[in-house]
C-alpha cells in the first residue's frame, strides 16, 4: 500500500504530476468536485493543528468525499494507551485514507506500516511534513514557472524546522539550484543535512546570521518561526525567537519579483506591513497547499484501486 | 586453544583486540548455559593482536551484531571437530534490536513494541540512522 511519509516518497515525475494535477483542478474544479463521492479520509491529529488539518478537510470535501476525524488527543483512545500502530490498523477499517500528525518522529511511518489504507504525513514532530513542502512547491512553481536557476534564502530555525528540510530535499534533485541558509548559530542547518544532501549532490550553499546582507540575490525568501514547542529548555526558546522579523526595510534590497513563503503560523518573523507587498506570497500557499492534498489524495487512491 | 578443541559450535575468530568482551556482551552469550571461552590478545600473523570467542554449542549466531562491532571479523562453524564453514562478516544492511534509539523525540522512545531497525546510510563513515526519525546512532 503506497503511502506518503517523506517528499522523497515522491518522485520528480510525480511532483510533476501533482502540479499538472494541481494547476488543472485550479481551473477546472467542477471535474473533480464528484471524484470521491463516498470516499473518507480520516483525519488523525495528535498535536494541535489548524490549518493542515482544516486544509486536508477541505481537499476531501472539494473532491466530494467525507471526513472522519477525532476531536483531540486527548478525548481518544491514544490517551488510554492505545499504540499507534494498533490506531491505524482500527482507522483503517472505518477510511480510504488516513492523514495522520503526531508530536513523535516516525509516527507515520508506524502508521503506514499497520494501516491497510494509504497514509499521508501530515506532519511528525520535527521529523517530515511532506504536504507542506507539496504547498511550497506549487507555490514557487507557481511564481517561478520552474525550478531551476533559482536561488532560495531559507531564514529562521533551520535545525528543528521540518519544513525547510523537506524544501531543500525536494528543491535539490532540480539544477541550478542554490541556496542561502540564514539563521542564528545554535540554529543552524543539522550537519548531516548538509553533508547527505548538499554536499553529497554538490549544491551550492552559504551560511550566513544576516539577512539584510542575503536577502538581494534571494529569488525566493522562505521565513520560519522558531516553535517553542521544539526546545526542552523555555530559556533558549525566549532567547532565540526573536532572531529574524521581516519588515518593509529589509526588504528594500530585495529583487522586485523575489516571492516570500512562510509555512504559517506566523508570529512576529513577517510584519503585517508587509502582507500587502506583492512578494508576499504565504497565503497563496495556504490555498496552493489544498490543491496540492487533493491531487496527493487522487494519485494515492487512484493506486490503492480505491477510485 | 586451537579450533579443533571444540567438537560442535562457533568460533568467533579474528576479532579486532579489544573487542571481544563487547561482542560477547551485545551477542547475549552471557546468558547462555554451555562453555564460551574468550582469548584476549591472542597472537596474529595479520594483525598481531585478536581476540577470539569460541562458543561449544551449535546454535544460531546474530550476523549483524558481529558485522556491526567488528567486520573484520570471521565465523568458523564447527561440526565433530571439523572446520566445516569459514564466514566473513561484512558490516549489515539493517540492524534489527542491537542498538537503539536514544532520540527523546521518536516514535520508539514511547512505542516500546516496536522494534528498533536502523539502516546503513554511509558505509565509508559506518553511519546507522533510526529508520522512524533518521537520528544517527552514536
Amino acid at each position: 500500500m503506497r503511502s506518503v511519509i517523506d517528499i522523497l516518497d515522491l518522485s520528480v515525475e510525480e511532483l510533476e504530476g501533482l502540479i499538472q494535477t494541481s494547476l488543472d483542478i485550479i481551473q477546472r474544479p467542477a471535474e473533480y468536485s464528484e471524484l470521491c463521492r463516498g470516499k473518507k479520509l480520516a483525519t488523525l491529529f495528535f498535536e494541535p493543528s489548524t490549518r493542515t488539518r482544516m486544509s486536508f478537510e477541505a481537499a476531501m470535501y472539494e473532491l466530494g468525499g467525507n471526513v472522519i476525524s477525532m476531536s483531540s488527543a486527548a478525548s481518544s483512545s491514544a490517551a488510554k494507551g492505545e499504540s499507534v500502530a494498533d490506531t491505524a490498523r482500527v482507522v483503517s477499517c472505518y477510511a480510504d485514507i488516513i492523514a495522520i500528525r503526531h508530536p513523535k518522529e516516525g509516527a507515520a511511518l508506524v502508521a503506514s506500516e499497520n494501516a491497510t489504507v494509504p497514509v499521508i504525513n501530515a506532519g511528525d514532530g520535527g521529523h517530515c511534513h511532506p504536504t507542506q513542502t507539496l504547498a511550497d512547491l506549487l507555490t514557487i512553481y507557481r511564481e517561478k514557472g520552474s525550478f531551476e536557476d533559482l536561488t532560495v534564502g531559507l531564514c529562521g530555525d533551520l535545525k528543528f524546522g521540518r519544513t525547510v528540510h523537506s524544501l531543500i530535499n525536494a528543491l535539490s534533485r532540480y539544477s541550478g539550484v542554490k541556496f542561502v541558509l540564514i539563521s542564528p548559530e545554535e540554529l543552524k542547518v543539522p550537519s548531516y543535512v548538509k553533508r547527505d544532501v548538499l554536499k553529497q549532490k554538490g549544491i551550492p550553499y552559504v551560511q550566513t546570521t544576516s539577512l539584510e546582507d542575503a536577502i538581494p540575490e534571494l529569488d525566493i525568501l522562505y521565513m520560519t518561526r522558531v516553535q517553542r514547542e521544539r526546545f526542552f529548555n523555555e530559556e533558549d526558546y525566549l532567547r532565540l525567537k526573536d532572531s529574524y522579523i521581516l519588515t518593509p526595510d529589509k526588504l528594500r534590497g530585495a529583487k522586485e519579483d523575489m516571492s516570500i513563503l512562510h509555512p504559517l503560523p506566523r508570529v512576529n518573523e513577517i510584519s503585517v506591513a508587509i502582507d500587502k507587498d506583492p512578494r508576499a506570497c504565504y497565503f497563496k500557499q495556504v490555498l496552493n497547499g489544498k490543491y496540492m492534498r487533493m491531487a496527493l489524495m487522487r494519485l494515492l487512491l487512484k493506486e490503492a484501486g480505491t477510485l | 586453544m586451537n579450533i579443533d578443541s571444540i567438537q560442535n559450535g562457533v568460533v568467533i575468530d579474528h576479532i579486532t583486540a579489544g573487542k571481544g568482551m563487547l561482542l560477547y556482551s551485545l551477542l547475549g552469550l552471557d546468558a547462555l548455559d554451555v562453555s564460551v571461552a574468550i582469548i584476549k590478545n591472542a597472537v596474529s600473523e595479520k594483525k598481531g593482536k585478536k581476540d577470539i570467542i569460541k562458543i561449544d554449542a551449535d546454535i544460531p549466531v546474530d550476523f549483524q551484531v558481529i558485522g556491526y562491532v567488528d567486520p573484520g571479523a570471521t565465523l568458523n562453524i564447527i561440526r565433530e571437530g571439523q572446520l566445516v564453514e569459514k564466514r566473513d562478516v561484512e558490516l549489515p544492511d539493517t540492524l534489527t534490536d542491537v542498538i537503539f534509539c536514544r532520540n527523546p523525540r521518536c516514535i520508539t522512545s514511547t512505542e516500546q513494541e516496536l522494534r528498533h531497525i536502523f539502516r546503513l546510510t554511509d558505509r565509508e563513515k559506518r553511519v546507522y540512522r533510526c529508520v522512524y526519525c533518521e537520528t544517527a546512532a552514536k
